[in-house]
């Protein structure tokens, strides 16, 4: 297929003109690149939801079940599922798909018009997603879907880049995994925007709830602690990590404890979605969250142009690393000495 | 370089899926990206799902009998849903008779694998394919 012809497609609602696009995007090909540019300008109107959580916690059950809840509220729905790559030998067992029972759980979600799903492979990065899943995203965006919900692989304690993407980010935990500590710990658990106890049914969901909304508790406490004081770490400010748990100031993060094999709890799991989207419009942190994260994007973008225009060679960079490698120029005065050339 | 997708099918009233497993957990181990669709899909499932995960190759795992009516309809819907099963690597696994070989090959299958096929036969056809269905399907698509 053409850029051109994929475009079309994808403003005109053709499915297999999104899943090359997907293709040409994620294997970093220069038409991923073309295709992205024009159609920028049409993305921003969807609703971007990551859901994260241990392996086995029901993370793809949970979105199959929220699909269906959020068809019959008449929302298309774009599902990306990642799973992980394997770091040795670059495969991956992309099983996200299995779960995706439809209403009358004979036909799967994905035959419903409304509905795209792609499956990525993380290949091999850590951090719980793809390099390619934001731009993923975007295309899914544009080609008109409602609300995108974005399956993290399996994480863990810290693999916490949803935030990076997702506009709401949901924590799925589940009884028993383990004391209250646990939920004291850095990193995942400070992310919720909403958190879930799926598996209810079984012993000591009650527990965790409660554990988690005592967490809760203290992270508004957090955020009124951190205004005041000046001990904050400026490094996490700027790079505007800060920022991620400051912009629950307002939002009180809602526990629901789900069954999502029977569908119990889905629809008020739906219902915090969409309030906590209209926080984020009413309150305007959308915006905020959004400028936040394209600075840090056209950053990394920045980085790539520059480390591109490097390797090309018109810069003699090899012969200058072999200058500073015979001690015949400090690092510091070449990397000055190059960016003046840069930008010459 | 581009990483070869894989989508591992079950169609129809066929429970019998451990070949399908090992296969797609061997394609995997070959460095592929393998996507399962999971049980009782049925043609037109298949076939989207083919589609929107814009997979090289189909691998069909079949133990029911029925692979000369579900996989003839596996490829027309996937044309249906706008792919192009000439640039996609069309395989069938499981209970094929193999005085049946020629007929399914003659509706668009480029291989087939009986049980007893060492996995490295199977992996060494696939790369090899892709890049030639692909090159033979933009050829056609040009002339």
């Amino acid at each position: 297929m053409e850029v051109d012809e994929i475009i079309e497609g994808i403003f005109s609602g053709n499915k297999r003109a999104l899943a090359r696009a997907i293709t040409y995007v994620e294997n970093d090909y220069p038409e991923g690149k073309e295709i992205l540019k024009r159609i920028y300008s049409k993305t921003g109107k969807a609703h971007i939801v990551g859901l994260t959580g241990f392996p086995g916690v029901g993370k793809s059950t949970i979105v199959s079940k929220l699909t269906q809840e959020f068809r019959k509220r008449d929302k298309k729905i774009g599902i990306i599922a990642v799973d992980p790559g394997s770091p040795f030998t670059g495969g991956a067992l992309l099983g996200d798909r299995l779960r995706m029972d439809g209403f009358d759980s004979s036909k799967p979600l994905w035959i419903d018009p409304g509905v795209f799903f792609r499956s990525m492979s993380s290949r091999g990065r850590a951090g719980g997603l793809a390099a390619k899943t934001g731009d993923v995203a975007r295309l899914m965006d544009a080609f008109g879907f409602d609300i995108i919900l974005i399956e993290t692989v399996g994480a863990g304690q810290s693999e916490v880049d949803i935030i990076e993407v997702a506009d709401t980010s949901i924590v799925i935990m589940m009884p028993e995994t383990g004391d209250e500590i646990q939920m004291h710990k850095a990193g995942i658990l400070e992310i919720g925007d909403i958190y879930v106890v799926n598996k209810a049914d079984l012993g000591g969901a009650e527990k965790t709830e409660k554990w988690l909304k005592t967490m809760l508790m203290m992270d508004q406490e957090t955020v009124s602690l951190l205004e005041k004081t000046t001990h904050r770490d400026e490094s996490l400010v700027e790079s505007g990590k800060i920022y991620e748990v400051l912009h629950k100031k307002g939002w009180m993060p809602p526990v629901i404890l789900t069954i999502a094999e029977r569908g119990k709890g889905i629809k008020e799991l739906a219902d915090a979605i969409e309030e906590h989207f209209k926080f984020l419009k009413s309150s305007n942190l959308i915006v905020e969250k959004r400028k936040r994260r394209m600075s840090r994007e056209l950053f990394d973008l920045i980085m790539d142009e520059i480390k591109k225009e490097l390797t090309a060679g018109k810069l003699n960079y090899k012969e200058i690393v072999d200058k500073v490698v015979k001690n015949e120029l400090d690092p510091h005065t070449a990397a000055e000495m190059l960016v003046k050339k840069m930008l010459g | 370089m581009k990483k070869i997708r894989v989508l591992v099918a079950k169609v129809g009233l066929d429970g019998h899926d451990r070949g399908a497993k090992v296969i797609a957990r061997f394609l995997r181990d070959a460095g592929f990206e393998v996507i399962y669709t999971g049980l009782h899909r049925t043609p037109q499932e298949v076939a989207m799902a083919a589609v929107q995960e814009d997979v090289d190759v189909v691998g069909i795992s079949l133990h029911s009998g029925a692979h000369m009516t579900l996989v003839p309809k596996v490829i027309n819907y996937i044309k249906e849903y706008g792919g192009d099963p000439d640039e996609i690597v069309i395989l069938v696994g499981g209970i094929i008779p193999e005085d049946e070989f020629e007929e399914l090959k003659a509706k668009g299958v480029d291989g087939i694998f009986i049980p007893g096929t060492p996995i490295a036969e199977i992996i060494e056809f696939i790369k090899e394919m892709v890049p030639k269905k692909k090159k033979k399907a933009k050829i056609k698509k040009t002339t």
